[in-house]
């Protein structure tokens, strides 16, 4: 597409750079920013600039912050002694609003897919064997993806900490709160039966 | 299990057909480019919610038009079950089993089982060890879900395993895992083809036997790495072998089925005639092994299969039709006298039909 405009052309080009943006919705952002004021247009754009000056990852567990360390990595409040890894910041984002867990995270920054062009050494894994031996972490958390890669890389975590003295648990995978057993597909019901724990520890 | 009435529109050549079949023996005859086949692959396409030979469902929508509709009544003893098949050019093709569309198209599979014998059988000779696993796989897979799971899982790691190989990086702890992982399901698809082979060759040998009279000696083997040495030892004594080509040269995905006659090569050193007789036995044991699993007896389609056999293996794929042993029966053939001559000479009950520009008149 040509928009008979070198401006408009790079703007829609830049735009259209974004995931899942194509030229056609890219145009449409454009022309939008084009009908705000100059100010409302200058506050947009600040907003992206300070985004990438301000924001970087936590020394300790890649989580994003403003300072050197991560709010949840500073707070003294949170228990040193369980680190939960997790692929990504979102999948942090979605454990935090659990309100269930009170330790600290370690941000892997992916899994293992050598078919997308991601290896072990693409990921903070041997940071997290440094930060175990360094603090006094007694159980990791593996929160990763139930994906085959998910697994993968579980299983590649597993290996690489085996010599340290230290609990490794899996969230469980199996039926979700409030489903009826009839709609599940048959691979999570099946997991679910071998994954199955002690009522009287439920109580 | 058999199908009572037939009609398509626009499917492939055929503009509109409505048939009244036969319980036992159907027969389509007609010149070449007729459609006798498209017929066959209508109700083919009922059973694997699929075209035999076209796999992109646009293309069998008959030229110009706008979609194509296969609809068929299957009768299992007393029960009546209606089939419906519909493509809209542009649309997702939809699939209902008495009204209901079916919300996954795997759901259907097994639940009308065909077996088709056509000379484009042949490949599963010529070609390489790809397409005998397939036709094997999807046969052990019908009965046996867990085989299907470990082996989506398997051909998955080995593809992760494969990219990792080529990016010729040296550390093997990644492989360590890879290796782990896949060793379990490896020996459980094993396991199960082991399985299977004992299962299915007793019935191919004596349809083999029995179709040529005993005058050559066949086999069909199961041939695995894994029968010499276990999964873990292969992948162990193959490492430095697979870094440096880059991917993984052994193991149950290179797992073949061996044809053999008097012990050489079929392809090499079977006669055109008798790579028929054997695929015919192949085909005809894939049949009676899914009457054995399921307690169906499944739709039988033979494409053209009369050309090329002598006169006593015609004549005894006839007795078994004769001694109603294959159920219904759909026969296609260019001779419009032969095979009805030979239906009337046993008294097998059957309704011919003439095919031409995919129309089709009643004899």
């Amino acid at each position: 597409m040509d928009f008979k405009s070198k401006l408009l052309n790079d703007a829609v080009e830049q735009m259209s750079s974004l995931p899942g943006i194509g030229k056609r919705s890219a145009l449409r952002l454009v022309l939008h920013l084009l009908d705000q004021s100059e100010k409302e247009v200058k506050d947009f754009t600040k907003a992206f600039e300070n985004l990438k000056e301000h924001l970087n990852f936590c020394e300790k567990c890649f989580h994003i912050t403003e300072k050197k360390l991560c709010e949840i990595c500073s707070n003294p409040s949170r228990s040193e002694e369980t680190i939960c890894v997790v692929q990504d910041v979102r999948d942090l984002l979605a454990i935090e609003s659990t309100q269930q867990f009170y330790g600290k995270y370690h941000v892997l920054g992916g899994v293992i897919s050598p078919m997308e062009g991601i290896g072990p050494s693409d990921l903070k894994v041997n940071e997290l064997k440094e930060r175990i031996i360094k603090e006094s972490t007694n159980e990791i958390i593996l929160a990763l993806p139930a994906t085959m890669e998910g697994d993968t890389t579980n299983f590649y975590i597993y290996r690489k900490l085996q010599d340290i003295q230290l609990n490794i648990t899996l969230i469980s995978r199996g039926i979700g709160v409030g489903n009826q057993l009839e709609y599940i597909d048959e691979l999570t019901l099946g997991k679910s039966l071998l994954d199955r724990s002690v009522y009287k520890n439920k109580i | 299990m058999y199908i009572s009435k037939l009609s398509l529109v626009n499917f492939k050549n055929i503009f509109q057909v409505d048939l009244e079949l036969s319980s036992r023996v159907n027969c389509f005859l007609g010149d070449n480019g007729q459609g006798k086949t498209n017929l066959l692959d209508a109700i083919y396409h009922l059973s694997y919610t699929k075209s035999f030979f076209n796999s992109v469902d646009s293309q069998n929508i008959m030229f110009k038009e706008a979609f194509y509709v296969i609809q068929a009544s299957i009768s299992n003893f007393d029960e009546e079950i209606s089939l419906y098949c519909g493509l809209k050019k542009g649309e997702k093709k939809t699939f209902k089993k008495n009204k209901k569309i079916y919300k996954k198209l795997a759901d259907h599979i097994g639940l009308f089982p065909v077996v088709m014998i056509t000379p484009y059988d042949i490949n599963l000779i010529l070609d390489g060890s790809e397409s005998r696993r397939r036709f094997f796989d999807a046969l052990i897979a019908q009965f046996d879900k867990n085989y299907l799971l470990s082996l989506l899982q398997y051909n998955k790691l080995l593809k992760q395993r494969n990219s990792f190989l080529k990016t010729k990086n040296t550390s093997i702890d990644l492989l360590d895992v890879y290796d782990e992982q896949m060793v379990e399901l490896a020996n459980s698809i094993f396991k199960s083809r082991e399985n299977f082979t004992k299962e299915f060759v007793p019935i191919f040998n004596k349809y083999y036997k029995d179709i040529s009279s005993n005058k050559e000696k066949v086999s069909l083997d199961y041939f695995s790495s894994l029968i010499e040495s276990s999964m873990k030892d292969i992948f162990i004594n193959n490492r430095n072998k697979d870094q440096i080509i880059g991917h993984t040269s052994s193991g149950v995905h290179r797992d073949d089925f061996l044809f053999t006659i008097n012990e050489n090569p079929l392809k090499k050193f079977g006669s055109q005639g008798q790579q028929k007789t054997f695929l015919i036995a192949l085909k005809l044991a894939k049949f009676e092994y899914i009457k054995l699993k399921k307690n169906i007896t499944p739709v039988l389609l033979l494409d053209d299969i009369f050309d090329k056999l002598d006169d006593h293996r015609v004549g005894y794929i006839l007795s078994l039709i004769e001694k109603n042993k294959l159920g219904q029966t759909f026969i296609t053939d260019t001779n419009k006298e032969k095979i009805p001559n030979i239906l009337k000479k046993l008294n097998i009950p059957s309704k011919l039909f003439w095919i031409e520009e995919g129309n089709s008149f009643k004899i």
